[in-house]
């Protein structure tokens, strides 16, 4: 169990706004974000309908909703979906980011910066506890490490603060048990998942009432794909974190998987020294857990150019995911997103 | 950007279809979509290396690629070999892309199926042609027409069993055209094939010369599947109100048909104002227009009264308003659909209390014709009469899918119970308004020198209800108090001679007795009503009838041992010899009440005690209200 920490402060709002695009971005959200000559295709429209509508719902059917931010592309596109479902409103939700400590460096930044000038508050929570016992992803087995910093925190999260829905950016073409998940998933008590008793949701109606102990999880962006997440960030010019670009870092070839040493807490096995290499991440998470590729993808033109002709799946870097095949069955039902 | 938008041009310009598989268990509908994915190449190395070696460790095709294992993503799926719930998948061929929804055969996972179907626009239906046309079979197409889906792939599976005999084939389609004639979908195709080997999904089997028409594959990707006529006026059904401060008031929403322009003059049915638009803001900035489809937020000249559940139109073409109306209902939950209980109805934006006041028939599976029923079990579809509580906007589901199709939420367990297809509109209710009445029910109290309420005593039989009802209605008499005692006795002899004890019928008992006890309250009496009645629900249903305060729930608490020992009338002893079906708590369950306002335990008192302990607690309203 986790005895949950004192809230953090809002960290985000002071944060200098330095990166253009960001900047950019935010000015054009404050003039309620017109496209000019660009047109998006009609399924982008659809979905971004249909992501809009699932929060117009969540904030009108709930008391205390929270949007789960973890400054991933789907997290910027989620982020930016809000803006506009609610414009010229602010988000009538809490913002929450379940922080572990080692976060990439690029990725805090673009989370302060984003929220500075969108002028947004969030809340981040860790568990400081298991980082005071001196815990790391480097000392702790990588399933034990998602439970305590991920898992736990986010329940205790949910808890702490009362939410009693909880947006995340899961979509179903990510992963099997996804594939399975409702767009209104409800979870029992101790936030856990019953796959066997999932309620029956059809058409757009959601059914929002929850009993005691219950909370819901909800995924907007349930029937986009990873193609679509993409194209809408190019076609909008919504920032991303530039690690998501190529870039010549310094990597750790460790078990298979290329490891980007991001900053001196890096412990180094016989042997083994960071070379640059010219890579870039199809996802992010903890550095020390985040397996990059190889690419000299540096647009956003040429990074969907790789995806199209890829030949292995967007979570195939995460050490998290890799254990087994029902691992995210798992972590799901003991209450992960 | 404009010369990289050549390179996707396939992805972006393809149209989507939105498909589901659907037929009985183990007619190879995940089979099938895994074969799909493997052959239009979608299967990413790490995914397939992962599925070589779940097909080792669950498969069921020996050492060959068991593509179910692709689709079947739940742990209890792969053990089992079943689908449990349904799968989205995604794919694309430089033609079309596609959502295919993959639904679980078994009877008991139908309300899966039914949630995967609700957003298609194209069944593929399975048939194993060993088996032929099962009653699944027919089930899964009924849901289908029901939910308004036109075009149908019979897609006959596994011909490598039957050595791809066109016999066979002709048999089975001439069996299900038939089978199916009275509930028959508009475009139609059927294809021989089989899923595991891949003949006639992507390429052309060899082994099926006879066979003329497309593969699976280039079916899907030209298919158009023929449109709704549907209605084209503009509704926007009010989801959330959008006020960031005094100088903005907006009304968002999805606009579910028609179009609307800055400038049109629109109305809330519900209410008769209207106001004009001044201005559309979608989420990539303002518009001049909007249609259906969009998420827009829309702003008016006026500040009128609308709310969540309110729907727009435009003043030249409104909705019409009404309560009631005639539907298809599809149960999805084991205890069954009572008339008279009151749900929850969650149609458009608008949820309220409703009752279902009649089930006409219900459908038979099978034969898809008309069969009497007095309740709907789970899985199964009626045609019923709903009222609400209020008036809302509702248009039939033919013209207006989103206006037209609605859930039904259990109050108390908060599940999605059923969901439901408006046919019609029921006018019945328009002529009857409520007559206010000259002598005021505060006067009638006032005559009485008390203030009328129901006292409700709720118990296992042998808890003492009935004792501890009588002994309180001779102390109120000798207080000089006014009152009456309702209860099993009196009411089932007259008013309710005509009902069993069925579930359904318990529950009409207690609505009639809790309609007669609500006119003694407004005459002015205090209404002792001594009945079991088990169900929360109805107990909560008589409570609402009431103006606040004025329904007291007493709960008469006996352990079941002690009322089986008591057992006065001897009912325990018949009931545990299974003399009597349906008796609470023996085979029919009993709910504790959460929230009496008075609870007497007969373990510990005796009736008299008890009397005098409901007498103190009501002892305030034996005078007059000042």
């Amino acid at each position: 169990m986790v005895t949950p920490p004192a809230s953090a402060p809002p960290a985000a709002s002071t944060a200098t706004v330095q990166r253009p695009d960001i900047l950019d971005y935010a000015s054009r959200i404050e003039a309620g974000f017109p496209l000019g000559n660009v047109v998006l295709p009609k399924h982008l429209q659809q979905l971004q309908a249909e992501a809009i509508h699932i929060m117009r719902e969540v904030a009108s059917e709930f008391n205390n909703p929270v949007l789960l931010y973890s400054i991933g592309k789907d997290s910027s596109v989620m982020l930016h979906l809000a803006m506009m479902a609610f414009w010229p409103s602010k988000p009538p939700f809490k913002l929450m980011h379940i922080a572990t400590g080692w976060d990439f460096h690029d990725m805090i930044v673009h989370r302060d910066e984003l929220c500075a000038a969108l002028g947004l508050t969030l809340l981040i929570e860790s568990n400081s506890d298991a980082t005071e016992q001196g815990l790391t992803p480097f000392n702790t087995d990588s399933r034990e490490w998602a439970r305590l910093m991920l898992i736990d925190m986010l329940k205790a999260g949910m808890d702490m603060h009362g939410f009693d829905a909880a947006l995340g950016g899961g979509r179903r073409d990510e992963e099997k048990s996804r594939a399975k998940e409702r767009i209104f998933s409800v979870r029992g008590p101790g936030q856990v998942w019953d796959p066997r008793s999932q309620r029956p949701e059809l058409w757009s109606l959601f059914n929002g009432r929850l009993a005691k102990g219950e909370s819901m999880r909800v995924f907007p962006l349930s029937n986009w794909t990873e193609l679509d997440i993409w194209e809408y960030i190019r076609l909008c010019a919504i920032p991303v974190v530039p690690l998501y670009f190529a870039k010549p870092r310094p990597v750790v070839d460790r078990d298979g998987m290329l490891m980007v040493v991001d900053d001196d807490r890096m412990v180094y096995r016989d042997d083994e020294i960071a070379v640059d290499r010219l890579v870039r991440f199809r996802t992010l998470g903890d550095w020390p857990l985040s397996g990059c590729m190889e690419s000299p993808a540096n647009t956003l033109e040429a990074v969907i150019e790789e995806m199209m002709t890829s030949r292995v799946s967007e979570r195939q870097g995460r050490m998290v995911d890799k254990d087994e095949s029902a691992s995210m069955e798992k972590k799901k039902r003991e209450g992960y997103f | 950007m404009n010369a990289f938008d050549s390179a996707i041009t396939p992805f972006e310009r393809a149209s989507q279809l939105r498909y589901l598989t659907c037929g009985s268990v183990d007619d190879g509908k995940s089979t099938l979509i895994g074969r799909l994915l493997y052959d239009s190449k979608l299967i990413m190395d790490d995914h397939l290396l992962a599925l070589e070696a779940d097909s080792e460790k669950h498969g069921t095709t020996g050492d060959e690629i068991d593509f179910a294992l692709l689709v079947d993503g739940l742990e209890a799926e792969r053990e089992q070999g079943i689908t449990i719930d349904v799968a989205y998948r995604f794919f694309s061929t430089p033609r079309r892309s596609f959502i295919v929804a993959d639904t679980p055969g078994h009877r008991q996972y139908s309300r899966n199926m039914a949630s995967g179907a609700s957003n298609c626009d194209l069944a593929i239906i399975l048939i194993d042609a060993r088996k032929g046309v099962l009653t699944q079979t027919l089930r899964h197409s009924l849901i289908c027409h029901l939910l308004g889906i036109r075009s149908v792939v019979l897609a006959v599976n596994k011909m490598d069993l039957v050595d791809f005999d066109p016999a066979r084939f002709d048999e089975i389609v001439a069996d299900y055209r038939a089978k199916t004639a009275r509930n028959a979908f508009e475009q139609f195709i059927a294809i021989p094939m089989s899923a595991r080997f891949g003949d006639n999904v992507s390429t052309r089997s060899e082994l099926s010369p006879w066979y003329t028409g497309p593969t699976l594959i280039e079916y899907l990707e030209t298919v158009e599947p023929p449109l709704a006529a549907g209605s084209q006026g503009f509704r926007l059904p009010v989801q959330w109100i959008n006020r960031p401060n005094l100088d903005f008031r907006g009304y968002s929403g999805t606009i579910v048909s028609g179009e609307v322009a800055v400038g049109d003059q629109i109305a809330v049915p519900r209410s008769g104002t209207t106001s004009m638009v001044t201005g559309l803001i979608g989420p990539t900035g303002p518009l001049q227009r909007a249609g259906a489809g969009e998420a827009i937020t829309l702003t008016l000249a006026d500040d009128i009264d609308i709310s969540r559940g309110d729907v727009l139109a435009l003043a030249k073409d409104r909705p019409e308003v009404s309560n009631q109306f005639a539907a298809h209902v599809f149960w999805m939950v084991k205890d069954p659909l009572l008339v008279g209980r009151p749900y929850l109805i969650k149609l458009g934006t608008a949820t309220q209390t409703a009752t279902i006041t009649a089930i006409s028939h219900r459908i038979d599976v099978n034969s898809g014709e008309q069969a009497p029923a007095k309740n709907l079990q789970v899985n199964e579809i009626g045609f019923c009469n709903i009222h609400l509580a209020h008036s809302i906007v509702f248009e039939p589901y033919a013209d207006n899918r989103a206006l037209g199709s609605f859930i039904i939420i259990d109050r108390f367990s908060n599940q999605t119970v059923g969901a439901g297809m408006v046919e019609y509109g029921l006018r019945r209710g328009t002529n009857i308004h409520a007559q206010p009445a000259d002598v005021t029910r505060q006067q009638l109290a006032m005559m009485k020198g008390q203030q009328p309420c129901v006292i409700w005593l709720t118990g296992l039989s042998g808890a003492g209800k009935s004792t501890i009802a009588n002994l309180l209605q001779r102390k109120l008499m000798l207080l000089g108090a006014h009152s009456f005692l309702l209860d099993g006795d009196n009411v089932r002899m007259g008013l309710n001679k005509d009902l069993s004890f069925s579930e359904a019928d318990r529950v009409e008992n207690i609505r009639r007795v809790g309609e007669v006890a609500k006119l003694m309250v407004d005459a002015g009496l205090i209404v002792i009503c001594s009945f079991i009645s088990p169900f929360r629900q109805d107990r909560a249903m008589v409570r609402e009838l009431m103006p606040e305060g004025e329904f007291i729930e007493v709960y008469v608490q006996t352990p079941l041992e002690i009322a089986e020992q008591r057992d006065v009338k001897g009912l325990y002893a018949k009931a545990r010899a299974g003399q009597i079906k349906n008796f609470t708590g023996i085979d029919s369950p009993y709910d504790e009440p959460e929230a009496a306002e008075i609870v007497v335990d007969t373990a510990a008192l005796s009736a008299d005690e008890a009397a005098d302990a409901i007498l103190l607690a009501i002892k305030s309203r034996l005078q007059p209200a000042g």
